[in-house]
């Protein structure tokens, strides 16, 4: 890539500058198995255009050992989307939508380390698509919501029952949601940042 | 008509940080190692904010100049990652090189704490609903 041509200077829209304020940055990460609606949700509640950050990484040769080593990996490339919405002239949000394949999540460090929370998507067609997520989610100790994202041909199952099927405690929430749809998109961020103020006035009273 | 069946897990006591080990299955390892000048890893979230202190320096590379008139307002580590389609890894070598000849600024991350901080998750309950 030439950075040194002076129309081609990458970089953000002068009206996409965050104000000079900005203290700090904060991030919610939307994950679910393939085709469960991420990228959408990215696209449709950030104030900019969704970017991409990329990592490249080695994939083994399949199966056997041989005495080629580096040479015969083939070099992979995983993509994630985010976008962003600013929170007030010091604080911006970033929401990154993880690669489907959970077992590339490690490939960017404290992605779910320092994240405030998660939201799992699910779709009622492959509930099963977005257990590993939910389940490596627990394992880390994030604290999630679960948002069921409602494709037209997709089952309806009574709310007790998708509880029952994706085995949740009764206090995390169970919301419907249009991905496509900002304000629908909006609302399940805002019923994971009500859940992680609820945890932290628990948390406070102990 | 019956959903499937899921399994809660229980926290990992002893969260591994490490990624899984090469040759262990078929896991995937970066191509790139990420080191900073004395071999330390980075500190860099996906998240730290960037900001330029200087103008470009004759001296500067064409990505070190690139990253100078971006990071003019701040940027997060993954926006540079996407505006100069290179990988997250490869970013944060040139950024904490940048940061050692102090040409830019980092402005450390808000992270999720044992005790998340209320103030912070009102201020952003209300910047979602003017969304
Ligand atoms: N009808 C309907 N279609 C949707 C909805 N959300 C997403 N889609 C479509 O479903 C497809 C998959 O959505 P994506 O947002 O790409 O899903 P993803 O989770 O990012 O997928 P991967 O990154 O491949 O795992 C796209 O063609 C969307 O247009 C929805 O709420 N309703
Ligand atoms: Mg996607």
């Amino acid at each position: 890539m030439d950075f040194n041509g002076s129309d081609t200077i990458p970089g953000p829209r002068a009206e996409d500058h965050l104000p000079h304020t900005t203290t700090a940055a904060a991030k919610i990460v939307i994950v679910g198995g393939f085709g469960v609606g991420k990228t959408t949700m990215v696209g449709s509640v950030s104030e900019i255009k969704p970017l991409t950050t990329e990592e490249t990484m080695t994939q083994a040769g399949i199966g056997v050992d041989d005495n080629y080593g580096s040479d015969t990996k083939t070099a992979t490339t995983v993509a994630m989307d985010f976008g962003r919405i600013r929170i007030t002239d010091q604080v911006v949000l970033y929401l990154f939508g993880t690669p489907g394949q959970e077992r590339f999540w490690f490939l960017w460090n404290g992605l779910f380390e320092g994240a405030l929370g998660a939201v799992v998507l699910v779709d009622t067609r492959r509930l099963e698509v977005s257990f590993e997520a939910m389940g490596r989610l627990e394992e880390r100790g994030v604290p999630f919501v679960v948002a069921v994202n409602t494709f037209p041909d997709g089952p309806r199952y009574p709310l007790d029952d998708l509880r029952g099927a994706l085995d949740l405690p009764p206090e995390i929430p169970i919301v419907e949601c249009d991905v496509r749809r900002r304000a629908s998109s909006r609302d399940v961020l805002m019923t994971l940042t009500r859940f992680l103020h609820d945890l932290a006035l628990a948390g406070n009273l102990t | 008509m019956t959903p499937p069946q899921r399994r809660r897990r229980d926290p990992d006591p002893e969260p591994s940080q490490q990624p899984p080990k090469e040759g262990e299955g078929k896991n995937p390892e970066r191509l790139y190692i990420i080191t900073g000048p004395d071999g330390e890893r980075a500190p860099l979230d996906l998240v730290t904010l960037i900001v330029a202190r200087a103008e470009p320096p004759s001296s500067a590379t064409p990505e070190q100049s690139a990253v100078l008139r971006m990071c003019r307002a701040p940027l997060a580590v993954a926006e540079v990652s996407a505006y100069l389609s290179l990988p997250f890894s490869v970013v944060t070598v040139l950024l904490t090189e940048m940061l050692a000849a102090e040409l830019v600024q980092a402005r450390a991350p808000i992270v999720r704490q044992h005790l998340p901080d209320r103030s912070l998750l009102e201020a952003v309950m209300h910047g979602l609903q003017r969304l």
